[in-house]
């Protein structure tokens, strides 16, 4: 049985799209068959993340209104055979998103795929809510800054009250917790809401913490999801995600500031 | 002088980051309250008001229906207030 993952949070530029990208990549890196979909019509910006821009030919609007079959729209990633990418329309409006079209589509990849990540636009209009409608598992992205944690719970809300297994009365949708940017040298210094504080405030079950990093922007930059960087803190600190979704346990990490030698302290770098 | 040092000594002290936990405290216990409410709150207060007018005048405003929860219950708090001294009985 496919599992269907969205990632959420209604504020906008906090790293969905980046946290969409690296989930499923990271999930096809653990073997799994992965697609993804972006849910952002007319922005749709998914294609640039994963690298396959120049790769689309037919998109997510074309297979819900039967102009293109499934397998003409999917792309299949260059670098892992397990992972596809749904992009989203550029042109179209995005009220040709339905629940019955959106949902047939769904149920049609589920036959082929272990994991559908759904990656919401920001905003709490028709392409958010379609994302998580049909969702199992929910990731709310959040930075530690209020704008951010605010529309987080109210996207809580949402997912509890908007959805297929609310309105079903099923089991909820698990929600993570999905800390970004997150800097332990401003939390030290008070300036920045700190790991236990957004969780308090929110009570969601921490999934994990993506330090700031300068990977972020170079990733998407070349279109390689930053997961695939395994050098670089955040895309570690993805893999421990995945890793984490998938049942390991591993403790967080990044979330302390690093022990600086007498140099970065003379010249506080 | 003193006082503009002292702001300065305070915020250095706690940060913003406190400010920041206590505004969404508030902000975010008081949202979840409205989105947790039963969506038959709203008929149940007009139902109430209207019942209530038969004996009383009372205004729309004067009636205030709320939920809360408790760890094993929940508990409906209904508070009504009667205008002074002019009571009416139909």
């Amino acid at each position: 049985m496919a599992r269907i993952i969205v990632v959420t949070s209604g504020k906008g530029g906090v790293g969905k799209t980046t946290t969409a990208a690296a989930l499923a990549m990271g999930l096809a890196e653990k073997g799994r068959r992965s697609v993804v979909i972006d849910f952002d019509v007319g922005l749709r910006n998914l294609d640039l993340i994963m690298g396959c821009e120049r790769r689309v030919v037919y998109d997510f609007i074309n297979v819900i209104q039967g102009e293109a079959r499934l397998n003409q729209a999917l792309i299949k990633d260059k670098r892992n055979d397990k992972l596809f990418v749904l992009p989203a329309s550029q042109t179209r409006d995005k009220e040709a998103l339905t629940i019955e079209g959106v949902g047939k589509v769904l149920e049609e990849l589920a036959k082929d795929f272990e994991y559908i990540v759904c990656d919401s636009p920001a905003g709490i209009e028709l392409g958010a809510t379609m994302a998580m409608y049909h969702a199992d598992d929910a990731f709310v992205v959040t930075n530690p800054e209020v704008s951010s944690v605010r529309d987080s719970d109210r996207m809580i809300g949402i997912l509890s009250s908007k959805s297929r297994r609310a309105e079903q009365d099923l089991e909820p949708i698990r929600e993570y917790l999905l800390l970004t940017r997150y800097s332990p040298e401003r939390v030290k210094r008070g300036e920045m809401l700190s790991v236990e504080d957004v969780q308090d405030i929110l009570s969601l079950d921490l999934i994990g913490v993506i330090p700031e990093s300068q990977a972020v922007l170079n990733a998407s930059n070349s279109g390689v999801p930053v997961v695939l960087d395994t050098e670089s803190t955040a895309g570690q600190a993805y893999r421990d995600v995945v890793a984490r979704y998938l049942g390991e346990e591993l403790p967080h990490r990044f979330l302390e500031t690093e022990k600086k030698g007498l140099l970065g302290r003379l010249f506080g770098s | 002088m003193m006082g503009l040092l002292d702001y300065f000594k305070s915020k250095k002290k706690t940060g913003s980051a406190s400010v920041a936990r206590e505004r969404l405290q508030i902000l975010v216990a008081h949202d979840r309250s409205g989105r947790d409410a039963p969506s038959y709150l709203p008929q149940l207060q007009r139902d109430i008001l209207k019942v209530l007018r038969k004996y009383v005048t009372v205004e729309a405003g004067s009636i205030n229906v709320n939920v809360d929860h408790d760890d094993d219950h929940e508990i409906l708090e209904l508070n009504i207030v009667l205008p002074e001294s002019r009571r009416y009985t139909s």
